[in-house]
């Protein structure tokens, strides 16, 4: 028993659409989509599991938080205690409505910038990193439904030449 | 089509008459005299506002010990300020219930502009849920305007730069700076402003309802073209005189100070209480079946909206006090010293708990912006901390020491409350809930997150 990858090749986001949901209706597995461009509503569709980037981003962003009261508090009281327009430095507290903003900054750089950095590791990308498009038409103007089966694939094949596939490939 | 329950209906009325009695109450126990104010602080020693009085007025007494003369002289001073603050109190509550209800229909009526103008897709299933908030413009203009002419005619005494005696050169009043400030802050122009900005408003809500209906049965688009352009326009009339009306009707009454932030910081707070009562009303009348179309994606989208309108709040909250602070310049400071260290820092500090705090921490997870129950205990809290917030700009400058929350002011909301309900489900029985001719229905229908 040997399995096989179906790749079809769709030039609508539409009909890629329908397709997917066709397949997921005939119960066969969706290892990948190739698109040129995020298509609405495809990972729903697909059946991806939601993104937990979310929980990820909340987590950085405390850490930021937490840095900016940790460093503001070193530099401006603790090290080198400043009198910047004769506002209090003795206290973190007294002095603390001129740390807002830059708590506020750094909240969101940490959140941004370590999402993006968790985001890049999550899909394996990386500098200098080879394309795994299969097709190089998934850049351009196509969209590339990959399906794995067991030997038979007749049925995939019609299933998917009623979906609206333009090109079916099969890779062994 | 929607029915007016009777329930709500005679809620409604029930919380009107409550409140009307107890205004009537509150205006009718205003000391007329300062005899009548000593008689009153020495029956609620135990207040805390009276007690802080105390401690003031026993401090007087010692530095005068030696001078029975002088110390009767501050001691009445004393009593006819605290009864002249006295005196406001009705007042100030009765503005500040009807300041936020009308603020809550202006708000909602800046949003279904916005709408409009952007040709949003999703919210056309929320239009006439907007269309029957913004009902509440006509009456709450009225009221308004009532109150801003008793004030006008010195019918009460909220806004102190009306007395006649601080542009006298020869009075002991005389204020320079209210001098220099005069020729727009004077009685007239002070009142065609008003007017003015009442009937532009009014006049787009009339117009734009009007097209609503129209474009229901009309064959082509031209209602809903009207609209957009109608919308355009409104947007840019609110945009400059809900920044004018901020200073004329609140800033005003702290009339030394000024902030160019202040105009921004009402707008946040009407239009975070406005979308908070869109979201309110609409699960109210989707758990009553009367709105199939909507769906929890029109629920999430109206969640992240209060969410992130709560940190706009906050941001300009935090920026108006920040750069107040750190410049520490006395004419700046002299408003937030009482908000910030004097009598109203509960207040002051709570309503940044349930304004920022509590939506923040409820409504970050996104599950939750689709539950209603969890969007209705939201919007509660920030209902809430939006009238502590209103209160809080109006009460320091009429009230000053002597504010508490009394029959006055839970009478002054009861009142106002029932009006806004009573009117907006009554429009909301005048017209189908269903906008269907607005050529985006069908977008708005199908919308999903």
């Amino acid at each position: 028993m040997s399995h096989k990858v179906i790749q079809a090749l769709f030039d609508d986001d539409d009909v890629l659409l329908s397709a997917v949901k066709d397949l997921r209706d005939a119960d066969y597995h969706i290892d990948e989509v190739f698109t040129p461009f995020p298509v609405h509503g495809l990972e729903k569709a697909v059946g991806i599991p939601n993104t937990r980037i979310a929980i990820t981003s909340f987590i950085y962003g405390v850490i930021g938080l937490s840095f900016a009261v940790w460093m503001m508090n070193y530099m401006m009281i603790q090290d080198w205690p400043m009198n910047i327009g004769g506002k209090p430095n003795f206290t973190f507290a007294e002095n603390m409505p001129s740390f807002v903003p830059i708590m506020f900054e750094l909240t969101v750089f940490f959140a941004a910038h370590l999402m993006v950095i968790t985001f890049y590791m999550r899909s394996k990308l990386w500098p200098f990193k080879e394309a795994e498009n299969p097709d190089v038409r998934t850049t351009d103007d196509h969209f590339m439904v990959e399906v794995f089966t067991k030997d038979d694939s007749s049925d995939l094949e019609t299933l998917l030449k009623k979906s609206g596939a333009k090109e079916i490939k099969t890779k062994a | 089509m929607y029915s007016f329950s009777n329930r709500l209906r005679l809620g409604a009325i029930v919380l009107m008459i409550l409140g009307a009695l107890g205004l009537a109450y509150s205006f009718y126990n205003v000391p007329s005299s300062t005899a009548d104010v000593k008689e009153m602080m020495s029956h609620n020693q135990d207040h805390q506002t009276d007690t802080a009085h105390k401690e003031v007025t026993t401090h007087k007494v010692q530095e005068d010990k030696h001078n029975t003369e002088a110390k009767d002289n501050t001691e009445e001073a004393h009593l006819t300020h605290a009864l002249h603050a006295m005196q406001n109190r009705p007042w100030a509550a009765v503005f500040i219930a009807i300041f936020f209800f009308f603020m809550i229909a202006l708000g909602a009526l800046a949003f279904y502009a916005i709408q409009y103008a952007s040709q949003a897709g999703w919210s056309i299933v929320l239009f006439r849920v907007m269309e029957g908030i913004t009902a509440y413009l006509l009456p709450g203009s009225l009221f308004m305007l009532a109150f801003l002419i008793i004030s006008a005619a010195h019918g009460n005494h909220l806004y102190v730069w009306m007395n006649p005696d601080l542009y006298d050169p020869q009075s002991v009043d005389y204020d320079e700076i209210l001098m220099a400030k005069s020729w727009w802050l004077n009685i007239p122009f002070w009142m065609i402003r008003t007017f003015v900005f009442l009937l532009g408003w009014n006049f787009y809500r009339y117009f734009s309802r009007k097209h609503s209906l129209l474009q229901d049965t009309a064959s082509n688009l031209v209602h809903y073209k009207k609209n957009f352009k109608a919308s355009v326009f409104f947007l840019l009339f609110f945009a400059i005189t809900e920044s004018i009306m901020s200073w004329d009707w609140i800033m005003s009454l702290t009339p030394h100070w000024q902030s160019s932030l202040f105009g921004w910081y009402v707008f946040s707070t009407l239009i975070v209480s406005a979308i908070t009562v869109i979201a309110m009303v609409t699960i109210y009348l989707r758990q009553k079946g009367f709105l199939p179309h909507v769906n929890d994606s029109h629920l999430h989208d109206l969640a992240k909206f209060m969410f992130g309108f709560s940190i706009f709040w906050t941001y300009l909250w935090f920026s108006q006090f920040m750069l107040i602070w750190y410049a520490n310049m006395p004419e700046e400071t002299a408003y937030f010293t009482p908000r910030l260290l004097g009598t109203y820092q509960p207040l002051f500090i709570g309503m940044v708990v349930l304004n920022f705090v509590f939506p923040i921490l409820i409504l970050m997870n996104s599950d939750y912006k689709r539950l209603p129950w969890f969007i209705i205990l939201t919007g509660i809290i920030i209902l809430i901390g939006h009238y502590v917030d209103i209160y809080v700009m109006i009460t320091p400058g009429t009230v000053g020491n002597h504010w508490q929350v009394g029959v006055s002011e839970i009478s002054a909301v009861f009142f106002f409350l029932g009006l806004f309900v009573y009117v907006v489900f009554n429009a909301l029985t005048k017209a189908p809930l269903h906008a269907k001719g607005n050529p985006f229905m069908k977008e708005s229908e199908h919308y999903h997150y």
